[in-house]
């Protein structure tokens, strides 16, 4: 299955395990995989190369009927909660239904995890961009706002990009070389070094160098 | 979450006995000199806190070496100990003795000794 750039999971939580030396490693546990192939696209007819995969099966009848057609046009008899593309070097190699597992992860590898970052809502400037606040008492009135935003005379007015009040979180996070401390190939399993973004459940997109 | 629980189990040892805060241990803790060196050094002391539970459960071993307090922290499933010796059961009338801290000699003895050797 060498190729695969990436595969679907989910975040399963944390925990901490022990090293050789006896040192505690805080590890982020992933569920990734089995993955589905649903679809190849290829440069010839999409114009790229790759995969569509679907991971975390449901019952066919929480599937619509224009997903449902698709399903059945790769052979593939359960729905998906998640179906994705992934960059594959050569789609070719791989057929429709083929189930792609973390059989060439090995222990020590870096890799890359996508995923989302957990909702915060509408939030300020102090909690949202890291803004220092005013003092809380002796008579201040400033304590959590955003200060001066389009200065004075000139330029007078508030520059493009100036960082406001707004939605925090749900964004697509990277997080970028991730040391893999244990792949658990029969129940699916990879524990990565420290943390990842999102909420338990959420899928992520482990891919790989 | 059971997933994570089937993974701390696997590391939690059943080796290590029962004991809690005001109970006087025996650490022993492998200290890796070189590569291939290894020995065992003893820490003994008085139990003062176990926090955390299952692969995450510390515990804070305080004696007093020549004078001075000194404490360690220890993960309770650690492979680096090598075994726990309890060595005498503690009065424990909290689950967190770090008044112990201001107390020295005579003092501290007895507020850890069990009421019914009194």
């Amino acid at each position: 299955m060498a190729g695969v750039k990436a595969l679907l999971g989910k975040k399963v939580g944390m925990t901490q395990v022990f090293s050789e030396d006896g040192k505690r490693v805080p590890v982020t546990v992933l569920e990734v995989g089995p993955c589905v192939v649903l679809q190849k696209k290829t440069v010839d007819k999409e114009g790229y190369n790759a995969l569509q995969l679907g991971f975390w099966p449901k019952s066919l009848k929480r599937v619509n009927k224009p997903i449902k057609g698709h399903l059945d046009k790769a052979g593939v008899d359960s729905g998906f909660r998640f179906i994705r593309e992934v960059p594959v070097e050569n789609p070719d190699d791989y057929s429709l239904g083929q189930v792609l597992t973390l059989e060439d992860i090995d222990v020590g590898q870096i890799v890359d995890i996508v995923g989302k970052s957990k909702g915060r809502g509408y939030q300020g400037v102090v909690k949202r961009h890291g803004f220092s606040r005013g003092p809380m008492g002796h008579g201040s009135k400033h304590h959590r706002a955003i200060g001066s935003a389009g200065m004075s005379a000139y330029p007078s007015k508030v520059i493009k990009g100036k960082r406001m009040p707004g939605r925090m979180g749900g964004a697509k996070i990277t997080q970028k070389n991730s040391l893999v401390i244990d792949v658990r190939k029969q129940d699916n399993l990879l524990l990565v070094r420290g943390g990842v973004a999102g909420a338990m459940n959420q899928m992520v997109m482990v891919s790989f160098k | 979450m059971d997933i994570i629980r089937k993974l701390a189990y696997e590391e939690l040892r059943a080796d290590i006995p029962p004991f809690r805060p005001g109970d006087t241990v025996r650490v022993h803790v492998k200290i890796r000199e070189t590569a291939d060196k290894e020995r065992i050094q003893v820490f003994e002391g008085v139990v003062i806190s176990r926090k955390g539970s299952g692969i995450s459960e510390t515990f804070t071993v305080r004696k007093i070496s020549y004078g001075v307090g000194v404490e360690r922290i220890f993960p309770v499933n650690s492979p680096r100990i090598d075994k726990i010796e309890l060595v005498e059961q503690g009065r424990h009338n909290r689950s967190k003795l770090y008044y112990l801290r201001g107390l020295r000699g005579k003092a501290m003895r007895h507020k850890i000794r069990r009421r019914t050797q009194q």
